[in-house]
């Protein structure tokens, strides 16, 4: 068997063997899947059937305050006190006095629940008696509520992409900036976590000293390459579990909400409530998923590709930066002493992240451009341009870039590598680990 | 004889030093071979150079005569004098792994393994971690790294160190047995009395350059410089045409302890022959050099002449 499959094999096992890599594989899944489950069902289930009882003194809001939604308005003859006895034994849960004076006292206004009275609930009934309220002042003034009506006119732009052939797709730039967002954070998440891990394992094993055993059984650029691909595997596994588990809880936890919102509707049916408050309902619904807009700019843009070159990027990055990180491993003893070393192998990647926030405003503009082409901050900034619509024969240059970049890195690092792994003792200066490029292998 | 090893004239440089400035040594096939010197001499260098670790500037390595290549890796067991283990690795795994990067089969590998746990009493280990095990049972570990591929040459670097007494004779028995098998062993230590016992030849390295190499006996017969240690009762005459008295002791007893240096060409019987006719001789001996007399002689003389 090849000795870097073997030396892959270990580095991958032993890191997929711990029980971490398994506690992040599930809880992020289980992460995502709450982030996307959660609003839905506390919508669903927030505040269920109010029946609100209402003693209106001023006699004004009579059949005008009508039931909707959870809310069902029952007017009552009598007096405030009456009422409050009432509501104790009743299976009302909100009692609401308007006052006699409430055109010129718009605090007269009294809520009084059996438990305390929800935020929403208050600022339904607000907001209806505010409205009707409203209504009356302006009738009385002379307006016509008709014409008040056709003045309220909703602009509610839709934007499009303008295709390559022409047509026009309805696009979300919300999508994409959430989506741009996502895989430029887990890019840049995994440059540092990958990278420094592969750090980490470089100088555990020049501090171990099995270093040397290992250099005289294998090429140290062999030890190398071994460890970054082994590593960067494990990078690959994690996220393909993230995604199936992912998939996985959402489909469970959709087909749960789904049964739920179902019965909620069949309930509101039986309720006799009318089939447009019922569209309504199934609206507010589906506005409560946070990844709705996602799922609109997933579907402009093919997942496939967007997968396909988060991988790309996702392996080009890893190699460019892990390998830079090995170089580091390898020119010190402990974590602490790499630290002065990893800032400019660091600043990149933080800059190519700075630069995201910026491209995501203005996925079009040059500095966008460049930075999705340069090959130290092009993974993170072409996969936030990506889903904005990127032309293939950018892609494919930023790729072959990127490639000639990582075998670059590689390159020098494994110089720096195969003479730093066997130097003990003093901390090497910016200026030796210059002079290591020139020894003979 | 045949040379399992030869180096010739191999030169290394670092930045801001030479570590070996043409130096030549031949391993005879089968013997232990003691690379002796003091710290920073360039024992390890070479070592590393002959392991492939390096490469040297200048020179080159013979292995079984041919000229280095990535092939030999196979044939040389390396045990480095910092020892080191990955920690958190089951023992049983680690050793499997590490057989395999010297190119042995899993299963072959295994079998081996299995030997060795048997020999040295240590199967419940298999599925201990590293970390687990004290330090002498770490040695021991990589010990079995180093020798389980079945090498050609095997490499020691200060085997001994962090060896209590009692492995450390199961070591030395070991070397032995393997030497038995037809196994080099190159032994490279600063610790002269395990070269006294187990060395066959030796080569000194002291400021990158071999100062002293050669079969022991014949080393050892350069540095005999004709002088003999007596104890007897009486007065002893302090020079004749035989010998001169370098240094007279006295001990306990009324007896005198001296050392003698012949005279050229005297041979020791007509030394004796005059010195019993003087006084009643209780014993006799030739003085014949330590390896660590001969170390502190060469070193230090060399150490002398460059400053």
């Amino acid at each position: 068997m090849n000795k870097i499959l073997l030396i892959i094999q270990r580095e991958y096992l032993t890191r997929v063997k711990k029980k971490s890599f398994w506690i992040a594989s599930i809880l992020v899944p289980l992460l995502i899947a709450g982030v996307y489950t959660v609003p839905i069902l506390l919508f669903v289930n927030a505040d269920d059937e109010q029946r609100v009882t209402i003693v209106d003194e001023s006699g004004l809001f009579q059949d005008k305050l009508k039931s909707e939604g959870d809310l069902t308005f029952v007017f009552t003859k009598q007096s405030f006190e009456q009422a409050k006895e009432a509501l104790l034994k009743s299976k009302d849960d909100v009692l609401v006095r308007i006052s006699a004076d409430i055109i010129s006292n718009p605090k007269g206004v009294q809520i009084i629940g059996k438990k305390t009275v929800g935020f929403g609930v208050q600022n339904d009934i607000e907001g209806k008696i505010q409205n009707e309220l409203r209504n009356i002042k302006l009738t009385k003034a002379g307006i016509d509520l008709q014409v008040l009506e056709d003045n309220k006119i909703k602009v509610d732009a839709q934007t499009f992409t303008l295709n390559e052939d022409g047509g026009e797709k309805s696009s979300s730039s919300g999508g994409a900036m959430i989506l741009g967002g996502f895989f430029g954070f887990l890019l840049y998440i995994s440059a540092f976590l990958y990278g420094s891990q592969v750090m980490n394992g470089v100088i555990e094993e020049k501090s171990n000293r099995i270093i040397e055993v290992m250099v005289s059984s294998v090429r140290p650029f062999q030890l190398m390459m071994g460890k970054i691909i082994g590593v960067g595997m494990v990078g690959i596994t994690q996220f393909l579990l993230w995604g199936v588990l992912t998939f996985g809880a959402s489909s469970a936890t959709t087909a749960i909400m789904s049964s739920q919102i179902e019965s909620k509707v069949m309930a509101k049916t039986q309720a006799g409530i009318s089939k447009q408050e019922i569209e309504k309902y199934k609206a507010a619904v589906k506005q409560e998923n946070p990844l709705s807009a996602i799922n609109q700019t997933i579907e402009n843009i093919s997942l496939g590709k967007i997968i396909v070159c988060f991988f790309l990027f996702y392996i080009g990055g890893y190699l460019l930066y892990s390998s830079l990180f090995a170089a580091i491993g390898s020119a010190v003893e402990s974590p602490s002493e790499a630290q002065q070393f990893m800032f400019p192998v660091t600043i990149p990647i933080i800059l190519s992240f700075i630069l995201a926030q910026f491209i995501i405003q203005k996925p079009d503009s040059s500095i966008a451009f460049w930075a999705s082409i340069i090959p130290f901050t092009s993974p993170i900034d072409m996969m936030v341009r990506l889903p904005f619509g990127v032309s293939n024969w950018e892609i494919a240059l930023s790729l072959v870039l990127l490639i000639a970049g990582f075998m670059g890195t590689t390159w020098l690092a494994g110089k720096i590598y195969r003479v730093g792994i066997l130097m003990y003792g003093k901390k090497p200066s910016w200026k030796e680990i210059g002079k290591w490029l020139w020894y003979k292998g | 004889m045949s040379y399992i090893l030869e180096a010739q004239q191999v030169v290394k440089r670092y930045a801001n030093h030479t570590a070996l400035s043409g130096v030549s040594i031949q391993v005879p096939q089968g013997s232990i071979f003691g690379l002796l010197g003091p710290n920073g001499a360039g024992k390890t260098s070479l070592i590393r150079i002959i392991n492939q670790i390096t490469a040297p500037d200048e020179g080159s390595i013979l292995l079984n005569g041919e000229p280095l290549q990535p092939k030999h890796i196979e044939w040389i067991g390396y045990l480095p004098e910092e020892r080191g283990l990955y920690k958190k690795m089951k023992v049983g795994e680690q050793l499997l792994y590490l057989a395999q990067l010297k190119g042995m089969a899993k299963n072959q590998a295994i079998e081996q393994l299995k030997y060795w746990f048997i020999k040295f009493d240590i199967k419940e280990w298999w599925d201990k971690n590293v970390e687990d095990l004290s330090k002498g049972m770490q040695q021991k570990t990589q010990f079995i790294a180093t020798i389980v591929h079945k090498p050609k040459l095997i490499i020691l670097d200060e085997p001994f160190s962090g060896f209590d007494p009692i492995n450390a004779n199961l070591l030395k028995d070991e070397i032995l047995q393997l030497k038995q098998e037809g196994s080099t062993i190159i032994f490279s230590t600063h610790r002269m009395e395990s070269v006294e016992e187990l060395c066959d030849h030796i080569a000194l390295i002291n400021k990158s350059k071999v100062v002293l190499a050669g079969e022991k006996k014949a080393v050892k017969n350069q540095f005999r410089d004709n002088t003999y240690t007596i104890e007897y009762q009486g007065t002893l005459l302090p020079a004749t045409d035989l010998f001169e008295v370098l240094q007279y002791t006295t001990l306990d007893d009324n007896t005198t302890k001296a050392q003698l240096r012949l005279r050229p060409d005297v041979l020791p019987n007509a030394m004796l022959a005059a010195v019993i006719q003087q006084v009643e001789l209780s014993s006799f001996h030739e003085n014949i050099p330590s390896f660590n007399d001969i170390f502190i002689k060469v070193v230090g003389e060399n150490a002398n002449t460059i400053l």
